[in-house]
């Protein structure tokens, strides 16, 4: 197998785990549009590292951070619906990031590797960088599981019971914006989002416990990233929308057969 | 040093506060919701906030909770007091699988055993494995009240318990209140808008309308002009005696069951 090819897996494999656990609580928690928010951010990211020269991942990191942080802090106000105001900030980052990247006038940037990312040309730091914040999102996840889980179902209780519920907020956001950064290579802006809501989503239409959900959508999205890689091999089609398209697949077999059986809830 | 022991008899004394709210107010924007509040619970006592609807009942509860920060006012708490609270409402999210048992894990207590034996005082052992979301409205009010207790709260706070159980239920489910009151030793705050039912039960009603209307023992607070104003003659007639003369009980769902002989 070509270098390049198990860079890609690698990749692919330690994102689909963790995204199966995080993307379970971006479905109970409604925030997809969130993720698709932070996921838009991210190009200003870049926009503004390549402007100041400072290192590219680390600034798509802390602009995903800080996004995410105005987002929370933002959302409690209540003359603006959550929606609009997420919205707001997405379509301004995208532009924004757009614009800086044009005034920029640099050349060394494809839009489009960002927008759909670039598994198989994916380089060495790349790959550690993946691994390593894919290992300590999931390994927080884990220590936090059940408050997490708590906060999720019910604020109120959650916080009477001894849970820091403010703190878990903004630790689910920040574990949100790190993930995004570190997968914008990987599956790019545009798809990030659907990584993360379709393989949950699919476990859904199985799982009989949270903890189900997750393992299986974390199953689903390895599935999806081994046939979405090979598929790109194969047929010589981009890697990131391949893999989407396998989790799309899975998704939509599995609520036929759920149709098709009655069994579905 | 006489005094000292003296101190401690009272600390653990039937009537030990638990907790103590004192000149609570409350505004949003402009609008004051509670006024001058004070109020306090008892170990081993029921109190039951009454008022119409939008007087502050559930603000009240929030403050006491900890959950709002009052405008004026302090509460006071036990050190290391332990509260047990039934939420007027639970919703799932239907993308969320959780059974039962599942969600009273969500406490930290994972031990089968203890999880086990609460649900059968409240009489729904046959719910452990269900879907939470599968399970009826009455059913669920006492999935939440299981809740509530695993963790052995001293200071029991429940809001509108028997909401969404039928009239047959709902004298059920006071009555269990009123065991788990005794049994558990601990002090319960309770929000009720049925009067007639919670009234034989309850120690001392307070009746709200942003600030204290009265308060009192149940046949006392009936009396009062500021009671009766806010609720008619007619609250007064149904809160004044409830009285069972049953010869069947009714199950979760109120279906009728026969009744059966004591079982000693």
């Amino acid at each position: 197998m070509p270098d390049f090819i198990v860079y890609a897996l690698v990749a692919g494999l330690s994102l689909a785990l963790v995204a199966g656990p995080l993307g379970s609580f971006v479905v109970w928690r409604r925030m997809s549009y969130f993720g698709d928010t932070l996921a838009h951010s991210a190009l200003l990211g870049i926009a503004i590292g390549l402007l100041s020269g400072a290192n590219l991942q680390l600034s798509i990191v802390a602009v995903c951070i800080v996004a995410s942080l105005i987002l929370v802090s933002m959302s409690r106000q209540d003359n603006v619906a959550t929606d609009a105001l997420l919205g707001i900030l997405a379509h301004s980052a995208l532009a924004f990031g757009i614009v800086l990247l044009a005034l920029s006038g640099s050349t060394q940037v494809s839009l489009e590797a960002y927008l759909f990312g670039e598994l198989l040309t994916i380089s060495t730091p790349d790959l550690a960088l993946i691994v390593l914040v894919s290992i300590t999102v999931l390994l927080i996840l884990l220590m936090f599981w059940n408050r997490f889980l708590s906060f999720t179902v019910h604020e109120e209780l959650a916080g009477i019971e001894g849970v820091s519920v403010q703190k878990l907020r903004y630790l689910l956001v920040i574990l949100m914006a790190v993930t995004t950064a570190a997968a914008l290579k990987i599956v790019g802006v545009l798809l990030i989002t659907s990584l993360l809501i379709i393989p949950p989503a699919a476990a859904r239409q199985l799982a009989r416990s949270p903890e189900q959900m997750a393992i299986l959508a974390s199953l689903l999205g390895c599935l999806s990233v081994l046939l979405g890689v090979f598929v790109a091999f194969q047929l010589d089609t981009p890697a990131g929308p391949s893999i989407v398209v396998m989790a799309s697949l899975t998704y939509f077999i599995l609520h036929l057969s759920n149709v098709v059986t009655g069994k579905g809830s | 040093m006489q005094q000292s022991t003296e101190i401690t008899a009272e600390a653990n004394d039937e009537h030990e506060a638990l907790i103590r709210a004192k000149g609570i107010a409350v505004s949003f924007d402009t609008h004051q919701v509670l006024h001058n509040v004070d109020i306090e619970i008892q170990r081993g006592r029921i109190v039951t906030l009454i008022g119409p609807n939008g007087a502050g009942k559930t603000t009240l509860v929030r403050v006491i909770l900890g959950m709002l920060q009052p405008d004026h006012g302090e509460v006071w708490k036990q050190p290391g007091l332990t509260i047990g609270y039934m939420p007027q409402r639970l919703h799932i999210e239907p993308t969320m699988p959780m059974s039962v048992v599942r969600f009273l894990q969500l406490t930290g207590i994972r031990q089968s055993d203890v999880i086990k034996s609460q649900l059968e005082m409240l009489q729904i052992s046959h719910l452990a494995d269900q879907q939470i979301r599968k399970v009826s409205g009455g059913e669920l009010q006492r999935v939440l009240l299981v809740r509530a207790l695993l963790r052995q709260p001293s200071l029991l706070i429940l809001d509108e318990p028997a909401q969404g159980v039928d009239v047959s239920g709902q004298a059920e489910l006071y009555s269990l209140i009123d065991t788990i009151a005794e049994q558990h030793h601990c002090g319960i705050l309770m929000i009720s808008h049925d009067l007639h039912l919670v009234m034989s039960t309850t120690d001392e009603v307070v009746c709200l309308n942003h600030h204290i209307c009265c308060h009192g023992k149940p046949e006392q607070v009936s009396h009062d002009p500021a009671f009766l104003s806010l609720f008619g003659a007619r609250g007064a007639d149904n809160i004044a005696v409830y009285t069972h003369n049953h010869n069947h009980s009714h199950d979760i769902d109120g279906r009728v069951i026969e009744e059966e002989d004591d079982h000693a």
